[in-house]
């Protein structure tokens, strides 16, 4: 009845004043696109705004937390977090919620990209098969959380309802290879974290604030094996990252990569060079960066027991080729021995020169090879040669050495595992390939021993190394290692 | 609880006498804010029945869907069809409750009798302080309801009556005097205006979620809606 009176009133407001339309011109009409994470919707492209449809769906529905957990999200669009909404600056916002029929509790939605008391909440708060509409104009551009606003709050957003919308700077934001959508969240569950079973919310977990998930998008291992992002090596990658809480803060990092730009709390102004942004609870940031070294990259909260021991993982996989002048990868795994691992490497450097010179001499090398044999060769095979009985096979006297010296660089270069028969005696251990030694450090090292502990003397030349290295390794029991 | 269910089909639907006594609501009036008190009625033992449902509607044809008006009941009416099970009936629209609530001499209870009544467990007459109460409740709001309702006849609760937690939402008479603020997080601003003469009632312990999440799901719906998971019971005057 009051309703119908409100609109009596309306229509004779409306017959009575003279009519200004603040209608603004005709706009397109276009039905927004809407993805599940961690797809992201294609830029508008658009030179002008429009009027965009969002029909966005509540599903309450059960859903691994975990490998055989279970728990009951509530979410917007049947995801956690909630479909990406990508719209434009100055865009007209119809938006319909739908609360689907097989729904227990009514939901609303509050958009941060909203002007207007509670962000649509009041607007939006649908009974379960109902749906609401209301419209807003979307006056600033960013990057915002939209979540539900029903009694408890606390309780809908901890199931999972929440989302991001991006409103698109007018002139767009730059093109980049990739873009992710990806959204942390903190949940709490009766069970300990990764007990078995169906998991109820907890309540007085959530009000202490003790979650026992941190999670990105919703579940663990939701960005990791086979779900991990992808990317290929010099493509530019842009994160919309956003926080749902409903307590935590995240303290977002990529192990191992550098944001070029960071669009921190989802505004306008970038910062440049980061390497942890802080992203609020109800707040998000846009990040990029360029990939420049294959691997698995970690998205993680550093806040870093979340991520190990509450879920807050994903991974970026970036396929491609290396680039050693940027990563090298591992270098040297060499033993560190304290003072006696800090020799007086002159002699290496003396003979590294002479080698450029074209001048070295067997003396330069048995003196490098010296040096470097202590610190690399000395530990298991001793600084006098004579190795370990039983263990390590000696390099003093060595009639297997004897027998074929050259054989000794694939040694250095591969390792050798397995049984191998030295003065008449058997070792059967596992040395591990020293492919860190440049070919000139094998030379030296196999030219010193040759010439010490009554060996028979002659030299190795860096040239016979490096053909041996780019020959394929002899297949021996080491794969199995 | 199938003898329960057999028993109800023979002899009608079975009341269960409540005593008067005072509650301390959830809900808060502005002018009133001592205990509510609740004069003795009767409530029915359990919700009202698909099969209970169908024989109303078998014996008053403008209640049939397709028949009665959309201002009494809207496009979900029924829409689960209606069979002869002892599932709790849903998908009815208040207007529909109060009309079956009348063939049986009765009427929907109010928000206070609902609320006096299920404040119980099964030796209590007021629980809500204990979490054990509060979490059953939870358990059942965690499942989701895409499945088919399990039959009524529930652990009794101290006065006789069952099911009042764990199976379905229920209708209420002054269901849309419960005004809550469609945005919850502005209740200290309430916008009472709006409210008119209802008198603003709004949550007064607000740690109670478990009870405000029914008020919450009553407050979003019209008198002609319905939904698959909301049923209701009827309440009669006590006869002396």
């Amino acid at each position: 009845m009051l309703r119908r009176l409100l609109q009596l009133t309306a229509i004779t407001t409306a017959t009575l004043l003279p009519f200004t339309s603040h209608a603004a011109p005709e706009l397109p009409v276009i039905q927004a696109q809407l993805t599940s994470p961690p797809l992201v919707p294609p830029p508008t492209g658009r030179k002008a705004p429009a009027k965009v449809v969002v029909e966005l769906e509540v599903i309450e529905k059960d859903m691994p937390i975990s490998e055989g957990v279970s728990y009951t999200f509530w979410t917007f669009g049947g995801t956690v977090p909630g479909s990406f909404i990508r719209v434009r600056q100055g865009d007209t916002v119809e938006f319909h919620l739908k609360n689907h029929p097989t729904s227990k509790m009514p939901h609303n939605i509050d958009l941060h990209g909203v002007t207007g008391p509670g962000g649509g909440a009041a607007s939006s708060f649908t009974a379960p098969g109902h749906a609401s509409q209301f419209t807003f104009k979307a006056l600033n551009e960013g990057l915002y959380v939209y979540h539900c606003a029903t009694a408890p709050v606390g309780m809908h957003v901890a199931n999972g309802m929440y989302g991001l919308i991006l409103v698109e700077p007018p002139e767009g934001l730059p093109k980049v290879d990739h873009e992710f959508y990806v959204m942390q969240g903190d949940f709490y569950t009766t069970g300990k974290y990764r007990e078995k079973g169906q998991q109820p919310f907890d309540m007085e977990k959530a009000i202490a604030e003790q979650p026992t998930y941190v999670l990105f998008n919703g579940a663990e291992g939701a960005l990791t094996g086979d779900r991990a992002l992808t990317a290929k090596t010099g493509q530019t990658v842009r994160m919309f990252v956003g926080n749902g809480g409903p307590n935590l803060v995240s303290s977002f990092h990529v192990i191992g990569a550098i944001f070029d730009n960071v669009r921190f709390e989802g505004g306008s102004l970038a910062q440049k060079n980061v390497q942890t942004t802080l992203i609020p609870a109800g707040g998000a940031a846009i990040v990029d960066f360029k990939t420049r070294v294959p691997g698995s990259y970690v998205l993680v909260d550093h806040s870093i027991f979340r991520a190990f021991n509450k879920g807050a993982l994903a991974i970026l996989k970036v396929d491609g080729p290396e680039d050693k002048s940027i990563y090298s990868g591992k270098e040297v795994d060499s033993v560190y021995l304290g003072d006696r691992a800090a020799p007086n490497l002159n002699a290496v450097t003396t003979a590294t020169t002479a080698a450029a010179a074209g001048t070295l001499t067997p003396k330069d090398q048995i003196a490098a090879g010296q040096q470097l044999f202590a610190g690399t060769c000395s530990v298991c095979h001793q600084a006098n040669g004579a190795g370990l009985p039983g263990v390590f096979p000696p390099l003093a006297k060595s009639d297997w050495l004897g027998q074929d010296a050259r054989r000794a660089i694939g040694v250095v270069l591969n390792g050798l595992s397995g049984k191998v028969k030295v003065n008449g005696k058997d070792y059967d251990s596992v040395m591990p390939p020293m492919n860190q030694l440049n070919d000139d450090e094998v030379a030296n090292i196999l030219t010193y021993v040759l010439n010490s502990w009554g060996n028979a003397g002659g030299s190795i030349s860096a040239d016979e190394v490096k053909q041996q290295r780019t020959k394929k390794p002899a297949a021996t029991t080491q794969a199995a290692h | 609880m199938g003898l329960t269910t057999a028993l109800l089909a023979l002899a009608g639907a079975s009341y269960v006498a409540l005593p008067a006594g005072t509650l301390d609501s959830v809900l808060a009036r502005d002018t009133d804010r001592k205990p509510t008190r609740i004069a003795a009625f009767a409530l029915r033992e359990t919700p009202v029945t698909r099969a209970e449902f169908k024989r109303f509607v078998d014996a008053h044809p403008p209640w049939q869907p397709g028949r009665v008006p959309t201002v009494f009941a809207g496009a979900g009416y029924l829409l689960q069809g209606l069979d002869d099970t002892a599932a709790p009936v849903t998908g009815v629209s208040w207007f529909a409750a109060q009309a079956y609530c009348e063939s049986e001499g009765a009427r929907l209870p109010t928000w206070y009798e609902w609320e006096y009544a299920a404040a119980a467990d099964a030796t209590r007459t007021d629980a809500r302080q204990d979490p054990a109460w509060r979490a059953r409740i939870l358990g059942w709001y965690a499942r989701p309801a895409n499945g088919p309702l399990p039959v009524v006849g529930g652990d009794a609760n101290v006065y006789g009556v069952r099911d009042l937690h764990g199976l379905v939402w229920e209708w209420v008479d002054d269901f849309n005097a419960l005004l809550v603020n469609a945005d919850s997080r502005s209740a200290a601003d309430p916008d009472r205006l709006k409210f008119c003469g209802a008198g603003a009632i709004d949550l007064q312990d607000r740690q109670n979620y478990a009870v405000l999440m029914r008020v919450a799901l009553l407050s979003s719906l019209g008198a002609a809606d319905s939904t698959g998971t909301l049923g209701f019971r009827c309440a009669r005057e006590v006869t002396r």
